[in-house]
């Protein structure tokens, strides 16, 4: 897009699908926006007064808020931790030259094809579970006793889950760029002296930062809305210790039949993911410029 | 120290053999050139030096020590890639540091070597520049940095203008020899330009399909090869062939002729022929003469020439200058040559 010329056709060009997908935004968004300044219950229907910023006080004083905003934080980062560390080591490997690495490609994405809910569910029963679960089966085997996952350890035990879809997803994107280093320049790291540590630390993850960053950047906007694992596994219990925001306003808005209330909760998510957002472009967004 | 031997070295990529059996000394301080064509397993060789790429069988002997084990770094080599392989995520210091920091040399060293390294490269006013803000030259000139600040034993160099514009490519050229000439290592060099090979070496190996047709110094090479091959190989333009009936005293199938050899007159001479393409290079000329029944042949006039499109002419070659190949392509004896022509 060189002459003003080209960039006026370049507007006009765009002009209907930013028209559309603004709408496609805009409309639940403020229709959300007015339902949360409403005492709207569907248990008790009637006037739908106006009731200012009452919701949003609710919301962010009810203790369970805190807890699941501090679990939400912990979801999104133990999850970034794992794929990302499991996801370089993971393209480190698939990089190799080992025998039918095209079929073990293959087999390390399959995670992610699997739906939440179904993977959840294979997870709460075929491996979690205290009495069948196969973890249980081992644990016995080794002379310990079970662990109940979701009892003891809930949000950690979802971490596992969520980890295990995105996995594959984090190990793809790191793969692509590994595989996109010039190996000459690792060629010229061993002539200079540098050991595998060096020449991983030095160049590989230097290369990798960009791919990095995507990775962190795209996770962070799924993570931020787990639901379906949640709601499968420990329907964010015990108590409020797996909930966290999107299951929150879930359980308000529709278990309590609260739409106001919910409604409420819904902006408020939607700022906490426009803050996170912007700290991680500032943060590592960079990364992505030149 | 510097010398490199070789030593019925072979490669195989899986069942394809990239080098058959190679031996070839390269004494201390020794500039030489490997050129040949695409494919030919330069680059390979190059690499199995640099340890970068394992040996099938043989050895290779780095000062008197056998090395064909030793791991790249152990062999004191340094090389310059075509790409220029520096470390994209590092300014120019750092890129230039990278080798030193990893064989712990201590800090003050370190500034002092770049120092001086940067200075005889020019290269003072970049340090702290990452390499893609430089230009193809400067990159060239850091990735060359980054190969002297380890003081090898030898430097090896794979097609490391190549990626260089023209007039920039005169200028790295003779900074190299001048390199050399100034450091006196060894220096091994993989060019696909007739020109860089013929300037720069003490001596050229010309390779194909994985072998060493003949070693030599340039003019080794131009006035004597050993066969066909080096003979339309070295030289440009290339060395005329012709095809001759082999007779029962004679075993000559192919004659072959430089450019520069042939004299051209208006009225008589070996071949009539009738000028195509006329290529005026300023101080020189080449035509492109059609000779009836033979192939065309590129004859290399002065700057002055006074033929044009069409014009019939006649080609003699100068006498004893033509080279005689027998059935497999290699060089005739002189002696016997002249008695031919007589
Ligand atoms: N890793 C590899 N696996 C299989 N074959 C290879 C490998 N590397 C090189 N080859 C083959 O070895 C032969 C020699 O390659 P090499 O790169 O040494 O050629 P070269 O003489 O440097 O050519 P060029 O002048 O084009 O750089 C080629 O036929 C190439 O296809
Ligand atoms: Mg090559």
């Amino acid at each position: 897009m060189a002459t003003s010329n080209s960039r006026t056709l370049a507007r006009l060009m765009l002009f209907p699908s930013v028209v559309l997908l603004l709408a496609w935004m805009l409309v639940p968004l403020c229709m959300t926006l007015y339902f949360s300044f409403l005492d709207y219950n569907l248990l008790t229907p009637g006037n739908n007064a106006f009731i200012g910023f009452l919701n949003y006080e609710f919301f962010l004083t009810d203790p369970a808020f805190f807890a699941s905003f501090f679990n939400t934080i912990l979801l999104v980062g133990g999850v970034l931790l794992i794929t990302l560390g499991g996801g370089i080591g993971l393209a480190i490997l698939l990089d190799q030259a080992i025998w039918g690495r095209n079929y073990v490609r293959i087999m390390v994405l399959a995670p992610f094809f699997v739906m939440p809910t179904v993977s959840a569910l294979v997870w709460k029963n075929m491996l979690m579970n205290p009495v069948n679960g196969l973890f249980a089966h081992f644990a016995t085997w080794l002379g310990m006793s079970p662990i109940d996952f979701f009892a003891q350890i809930p949000l950690l035990s979802i971490i596992i889950i969520v980890s295990w879809q995105w996995l594959p997803f984090a190990a793809l994107i790191l793969l692509t760029s590994i595989q996109s280093l010039d190996r000459e320049q690792l060629d010229a790291a061993d002539l200079d002296g540098a050991g595998p540590f060096s020449k991983f630390y030095y160049i590989v993850l230097p290369h990798l930062s960009r791919a990095i960053t995507a990775v962190i950047l795209i996770e962070t906007i799924f993570l931020l809305s787990i639901f379906a694992e949640i709601l499968v596994t420990t329907s964010g219990g015990p108590g409020y210790e797996s909930t966290n925001i999107t299951y929150l306003i879930y359980t308000q808005s529709l278990l309590q039949f609260d739409v106001g209330g919910g409604s409420a909760g819904g902006i408020v998510a939607v700022i906490i993911a426009n803050i996170v957002a912007i700290f991680l472009m500032r943060l590592i967004g960079k990364n992505l410029e030149d | 120290m510097g010398s490199i031997n070789l030593k019925q070295v072979t490669k195989d990529f899986g069942d394809v053999s990239v080098i058959k059996p190679i031996d070839l000394a390269i004494k201390d301080g020794e500039f030489i050139v490997f050129v040949g064509p695409s494919g030919c397993g330069k680059s390979t060789l190059l690499r199995m030096i640099a340890g970068l790429e394992d040996t099938t069988s043989g050895n290779i002997e780095i000062d008197g020590q056998d090395a064909t084990d030793t791991p790249p770094a152990k062999r004191g080599l340094a090389m310059v890639f075509q790409s220029y392989a520096l470390y994209p995520h590092m300014s120019v210091r750092n890129n230039i540091a990278f080798p030193l920091k990893r064989a712990k040399v201590s800090k003050a060293e370190i500034e002092k070597k770049i120092a001086s390294v940067t200075k005889t490269l020019n290269l003072s006013d970049y340090l702290d520049r990452k390499p893609g803000q430089l230009s193809g030259g400067q990159r060239q000139r850091v990735a060359i940095g980054r190969a002297i600040v380890r003081q090898p034993s030898a430097f090896l160099f794979d097609e490391p203008l190549s990626n260089l514009d023209a007039s920039l490519r005169v200028n790295m050229r003779l900074e190299i020899s001048e390199l050399h000439k100034t450091l006196a290592t060894t220096m091994i060099y993989v060019t696909h330009d007739q020109v860089e090979a013929m300037t720069m070496a003490d001596r050229i190996a010309v390779f194909n399909a994985g072998i060493i047709e003949q070693v030599g110094s340039p003019l080794e090479l131009y006035n004597t090869p050993v066969n066909k091959f080096v003979a339309g190989f070295i030289g440009s333009p290339k060395m005329n062939f012709i095809a001759v009936e082999p007779t029962a005293t004679d075993a000559t199938c192919c004659l072959g002729i430089r450019p520069e050899h042939i004299t051209i007159s208006t009225t008589s001479g070996t071949w009539p022929g009738k000028v195509g393409v006329i290529e005026h290079l300023g101080s020189e000329t080449f035509l492109h003469v059609h000779v009836e029944g033979k192939a065309t042949f590129t004859v290399k006039a002065g700057g002055d020439c006074p033929y044009v499109y069409g014009d019939n002419i006649y080609l003699s070659a100068v006498e004893n200058k033509m080279l005689h190949f027998d059935a497999a392509g290699i060089t005739l004896p002189q002696q016997h040559a002249s008695l031919v022509a007589i």
